[in-house]
């Protein structure tokens, strides 16, 4: 009885992370949110709380928020299976429609009207990725901290002049981040 | 061996993008357009416009779509697993220990710190979009070879984005339309 009721969970956790995935447009944040009303509110299988700390989890390790949140529901629901249930729930989707995009893709490319069309669009998405710098520098640039104005604007130099491998200064800003946090927490001791 | 770079390089994007959303674009880009040439910044700028307009994070958008053309499917499918891998085994230890330990000071100082480079190396690859939609594939910035009908779409696409609460999806189809217009009237 118990090993049915556990399949049915875990078709169950596929087949809603399957949904999520499959419709969810804007991203990480939006989805962590959904899967929050679905585990917790309508199939009462996560704790409120809990499922809080998961999120925290989630969008603090890298990689993107939607694959990080599955992996924790999953994980907290059903072990590692759970995990990579949720995990092949949430990446068919975009597997597959990206891969069916990518087919027509090859084949519209030279048409003149989707060149046209995608050409401009170049310059919405540029305007998009512009607006959303905005949204995420400006609460940055109003909190005033020396080190992370620093920060920022030697991270745009390093990548946008020198071209420096963005790898080494995500590690450097890292290494960076742990030092001010080290000397905070002794700060804070004394 | 293609096989190994694809794994290698989605690896990579799946290990260093903190932060979520654009956070893995700028990755995307190093390891796509600049150290590898798998795609031209056009291809790029295509296939964030595409990410932005399917469900779906860029980074497994970006590996299906990089992997099927250099590949093929199991291209697709190694370049995808790399790119999730580092996240199966960070998110399930950070969640032991967070479970261990009730606290993550230490991780949520480290973000704080991140979060300005990540801002800015999105701003970088912002602007590297920007230059290739302006100014075309690789050809010199010379005010004559200016694309001023790209330069104004994007004025208005920012002016909607920052005005109006107009999804951004329809802002780029907007913008996809303009040119399409302007193209065939002159």
């Amino acid at each position: 009885m118990k090993e049915k009721n556990k399949k049915k969970m875990l078709l169950k956790l596929f087949l809603s992370t399957l949904y999520l995935s499959a419709f969810t447009f804007g991203g990480g944040y939006v989805i962590v949110t959904l899967m929050k009303k679905k585990f917790v509110d309508q199939y009462h299988w996560i704790e409120e709380n809990e499922m809080l700390d998961l999120v925290a989890i989630a969008q603090s390790s890298p990689g993107a928020i939607a694959v990080n949140g599955a992996i924790v529901v999953g994980y907290k629901l059903s072990g590692i299976l759970g995990a990579l249930v949720a995990i092949l729930g949430t990446v068919l989707p975009p597997f597959v429609i990206l891969s069916v995009i990518s087919v027509f893709y090859k084949a519209f490319r030279n048409n003149w009207l989707i060149s046209q069309l995608l050409e401009g669009m170049q310059a919405g998405v540029g305007a998009v990725i512009a607006s959303v710098t905005l949204d995420m520098g400006i609460p940055i640039v109003k909190e005033k901290e020396a080190v992370s104005l620093i920060i920022m604007v030697g991270a745009f130099v390093a990548a946008c002049l020198f071209g420096i491998n963005v790898v080494y200064i995500v590690i450097v800003c890292g290494i960076i981040g742990i030092i001010r946090t080290l000397l905070l927490n002794r700060r804070k001791m004394k | 061996m293609i096989y190994l770079q694809l794994f290698w390089s989605f690896l990579q994007i799946g290990l260093f993008s903190f932060g979520g959303g654009y956070a893995a674009m700028p990755l995307i880009q190093g390891q796509v357009v600049t150290s590898h040439g798998w795609l031209t910044m056009s291809e790029f700028t295509d296939l964030i416009t595409i990410s932005q307009m399917t469900p779906g994070p860029i980074a497994v958008n970006s590996a299906t779509f990089v992997g099927l053309k250099i590949a093929g499917i199991p291209g697709a499918v190694v370049a995808t697993v790399g790119c999730i891998l580092p996240s199966c085994i960070i998110v399930t230890i950070l969640a032991k220990l967070y479970l261990r330990y009730r606290s993550m000071d230490m991780l949520q100082g480290v973000l704080h710190s991140l979060r300005p480079a990540v801002v800015a190396m999105i701003a970088s690859a912002g602007v590297q979009i920007l230059i290739t939609a302006f100014w075309g594939n690789g050809i010199e910035i010379s005010l004559f070879g200016t694309k001023w009908i790209m330069i104004l779409i994007f004025a208005i696409c920012i002016l909607l984005l920052r005005s109006t609460k107009l999804n951004p999806i329809w802002v780029m189809v907007l913008a996809g339309v303009m040119k399409l217009a302007m193209s065939v009237l002159i």
